[in-house]
Order: C-alpha cells, then sequence, then structure tokens
C-alpha cells in the first residue's frame, strides 16, 4: 500500500464553451480508482459548472451535469466552492446541485458534499495540496 | 454600416463584452452565446455595465446556450431579448456587417 496523497482538482472554467470541465470530470473519476485523498475546488466560472438544471438537447451536446452527482458514491466527498466566485455572479448555494456523500461510519447518514468557502480557506486548501490538477 | 457584434466568451474570464460594448455604436446590435450568454444574467459584477449599454445598443442572446448552463429566463436583465437559431440568423441577415468578438 503506497501512501496516500491529497490530490486537488481546480476547476475554474464554464462548462460547454470549453472541453475543460468535462476533461476534468473524467480525470477525477479515472483518478477515483486509485485510493487517494481527492478534493474538487471550483472557483471563477468553475462555479458554473455545477449549477442546476442544465439541459443541452437543443445544442446536441452531453449534459454531463449529472455525473457530478456520482462523485459521493466514489468517496469523492470534498467539493469546495469559492463564495466570492458565487457573488460575483449574482449566485448562491440554492442555484448548485445538491452534491452529497453517504458516510458509512455514521449508519450510512446522507451528507452535503459541497463547502463554501472564502478565497482566503480555499488559498490554504491549496497550499495543503501534494498535488494539484489544474483545469 | 450598421453591424451585429457577437460575443461568446464569459465577460467573468474574458473582457469581449466589455471590449464590443466599448467599440459597438449607436444602432449597433449584440448577440450574447456560447459561455458569451452568462453576461446576460442579473445581479452579475458585469449586469450594470450591459444595462447602461442598453440605450444605444439592442442586446440578444441565445435561448439554447442558456438553457444548455441552467440559466432561467426570468434571470435575464430586462430588455435582452432571446433568439433562437434562425433568430440569429435573421439578425446577420437584418445588419450590414457582422463581429465577432472572440
Amino acid at each position: 500500500m503506497s501512501e496516500t496523497k491529497k490530490f486537488l482538482y481546480v476547476n475554474r472554467k464554464a462548462p460547454y464553451g470549453t472541453i475543460y470541465a468535462l476533461e476534468a470530470l473524467e480525470v477525477v473519476l479515472i483518478g477515483a480508482a486509485f485510493e487517494q485523498d481527492v478534493s474538487l475546488a471550483f472557483l471563477d466560472d468553475g462555479v458554473y459548472q455545477i449549477t442546476k438544471g442544465q439541459d443541452t438537447k437543443d445544442l446536441g451536446m452531453k449534459n454531463f451535469s449529472p455525473t457530478y452527482k456520482a462523485l459521493g458514491d466514489y468517496d469523492v466527498n470534498k467539493i469546495y466552492v469559492e463564495q466570492e466566485s458565487l457573488d460575483a455572479r449574482g449566485l448562491t448555494l440554492d442555484d448548485l446541485l445538491p452534491l452529497t456523500w453517504e458516510d458509512e461510519d455514521d449508519d450510512w447518514a446522507e451528507k452535503d458534499s459541497i463547502k463554501v468557502i472564502s478565497a482566503t480557506e480555499m488559498a490554504k486548501i491549496m497550499e495543503q495540496s501534494d498535488v494539484v490538477f489544474s483545469f | 454600416m450598421s453591424q451585429l457584434h457577437t460575443v461568446n466568451k464569459s465577460p467573468l474570464e474574458r473582457n469581449a463584452l466589455e471590449s464590443a460594448i466599448t467599440h459597438a455604436v449607436k444602432g449597433n446590435a449584440l448577440l450574447m452565446i456560447e459561455d458569451g450568454v452568462y453576461g446576460a444574467m442579473q445581479g452579475t459584477h458585469k449586469s450594470a455595465m450591459v444595462s447602461d449599454a442598453m440605450s444605444d445598443i439592442a442586446f440578444y442572446v441565445m435561448g439554447p446556450d442558456l438553457k444548455a448552463r441552467g440559466i432561467d429566463e426570468a434571470r435575464i436583465i430586462d430588455g435582452i431579448k432571446i433568439v433562437d437559431y434562425s433568430g440569429f440568423v435573421a439578425l446577420v441577415a437584418e445588419y450590414d456587417v457582422t463581429q465577432s468578438w472572440l
């Protein structure tokens, strides 16, 4: 068993206009198989990735937003969203997908994965990471 | 020549919308498409810039791009008209020149 490292995936792009968001999600899901300590950060336009109500059928593109709801099943349950980024875009926690996970150490209680934090707190999470993937 | 300006970048990541508004003149139109549709939302740090420009410029936004991004029509800045793909074509036909702000 190798040493567990703290992985941080930094998401800063809006979905659909570029491929970054979808690529990040795919890398997170692949990485989840390696049983590392994974955190996701959503800041700047990245907060748009996890907004509710996305419907891409008129674009002929895949709507990948439901996939974020599966992250909890892969033990990816530390999802940090930056408050300042939400504020700049007129968004609140209510506009985001309800991302949850089930805690096996607490009788499978359903818990929220999203934590809204300040830019200062986000900086600390970045500082404490062993590996950072940027998208 | 009367111009249609199209903007396809998020105004919170790039300055394409800001630059398009700065360079558009009275009687021009501006159509937000792709990630540009975030510029049509109320309550963002860029909303006032759009509202202020409305006296001179006619603003349009692509409905299918709003829908893809989960932006409810109720949250669009008052005065911006929502168009579909045929509306996009009609705008291109109506104006003499189309300029894309990328």
